[in-house]
């Protein structure tokens, strides 16, 4: 299955990002191969609606789940219309992408149910 | 003539000078209050508000029956306020600026616009004859500039000689809204380093519209004299210096204008306005 980590920088051992509209970059991986590319996000320097040019971006990729550390209603409301699902890693700790990867595919990271921040302007 | 009265920094007297202005204007003066996040000339000029009118943005809506979910919305919206998702066309109200791009470029046809009431625009006279109208925003909402934009459109009762526009403090989009279409910029300032800092900032504005601008200084004695270095030096001239007084706070915080409490400001006010004329039939002398 595609999946996009929120990384901040430009490869699988990057550290996870863990905001979603205005993270870095994200890693586009396929948890089956764990072949991987970047991409550099459009919404970075957006002055509003970054949560949902960056949940176009991300379904424009082809993933069919985000990993991230947090998601406002706009990124919420966007990622699941796209039918992409929204996992959950904590930002607490530092980790690479790859790490990331890792607690996914053994099924540890929970799915966000709802926005889990309020949204910023 | 349009006379914008702008500061930047708030609480440096725009409105205090924007109220002497429209009272030593004559008959055919017209007000606006375009501070719509909060609007004060209210207080000082006591006007009878009885025209009123719901304002807002038009935001798209779509026919889910003929949209295809091609996605032209959502590449020409600047704003990320319509999105398409897989076969789900989204709006956000509040990301949404009204510009209308999406509606007039969607192939289908499928957007039609309806008004989203984010404000109301009240207006009425004054004792003295004066017209006077302000906007004011709804609590919550994010966006000064449409009832800016249409405080501005509102018809007059009759037609102005003279239009003062009292603008909202700081310099980003709701002051360059205010500013556009203006004769003159005034710009209120008080002699300390946040008054110069922000003066600095809505000079660029008016610059890069284009618009003549003259500065008058409020408070004057207080804090320093980099104010008049760089009016010197910018070539802005200082057009009235306003002493820091007790007796005019005192009146303000009674609701009463500046030339109620200092009547004997009123020649001074007349020279400013003058002045202004002055340099505005000047700018567009052939």
């Amino acid at each position: 299955m595609k999946l996009v980590i929120s990384i901040a920088g430009d490869n699988l051992q990057s550290p996870f990002d863990a905001r979603f509209g205005r993270a870095a970059a994200f890693c586009l991986v396929d948890s089956d191969t764990g072949a991987w590319t970047a991409h550099a996000n459009p919404a970075l320097e957006a002055a509003g609606g970054a949560g949902v040019q960056a949940a176009q971006f991300v379904a424009g990729l082809g993933a069919r789940a985000v990993v991230s550390g947090a998601y406002g209603p706009k990124a919420y409301a966007s990622l699941s219309a796209a039918g992409i699902a929204m996992h959950l890693a904590p930002g607490n700790a530092p980790r690479t992408a790859a790490d990331v990867l890792a607690l996914f595919n053994a099924g540890e990271l929970s799915q966000a149910q709802a926005a889990t921040q309020d949204g910023r302007h | 003539m349009r006379i914008v009265v702008a500061s930047g920094k708030g609480g440096t007297g725009k409105t205090t000078v924007a109220t002497s202005l429209a009272l030593v204007g004559g008959a055919s003066v017209r007000c606006l209050d375009c501070d719509v996040e909060a609007p004060n000339a209210a207080l000082f000029l006591h006007p009878v508000l009885d025209r009123r009118q719901e304002v807002g943005i038009p935001l798209p809506r779509v026919d889910t029956a003929l949209c295809t979910h091609c996605g032209k919305c959502a590449e020409v919206c600047q704003y990320h306020a319509i999105a398409v998702l897989g076969q789900t066309t989204l709006v956000f109200p509040e990301l949404c600026h009204g510009c209308g791009s999406c509606t007039r470029l969607c192939p289908e046809g499928a957007i039609t616009e309806h008004l989203h009431v984010t404000g109301v625009l009240e207006g009425g006279m004054t004792a003295e004859g004066l017209e006077f109208a302000r906007g004011l925003l709804q609590v919550g909402e994010p966006m000064a500039v449409p009832i800016i934009r249409e405080l501005k459109r509102w018809p007059p009762l009759r037609r102005p000689a003279l239009e003062i526009w009292d603008a909202p403090p700081g310099a980003s989009c709701p002051v360059v809204e205010t500013l556009r279409g203006a004769d003159f910029a005034l710009l209120v300032t008080e002699p300390t380093p946040f008054g110069l800092h922000d003066l600095k900032q809505v000079v660029g504005i008016a610059r890069a519209l284009e618009i003549p601008a003259g500065v008058v200084v409020n408070r004057d004695g207080i804090g320093d004299r980099k104010v008049d270095a760089y009016c010197a030096d910018q070539g802005l001239p200082i057009l009235l210096r306003i002493p820091m007084e007790r007796r005019i706070a005192e009146g303000l915080a009674r609701g009463r204008s500046l030339l109620e409490t200092a009547p004997d400001y009123r020649p001074a006010f007349q020279a400013l306005l003058a002045a202004i004329q002055d340099r505005v039939n000047a700018e567009y002398a052939p």
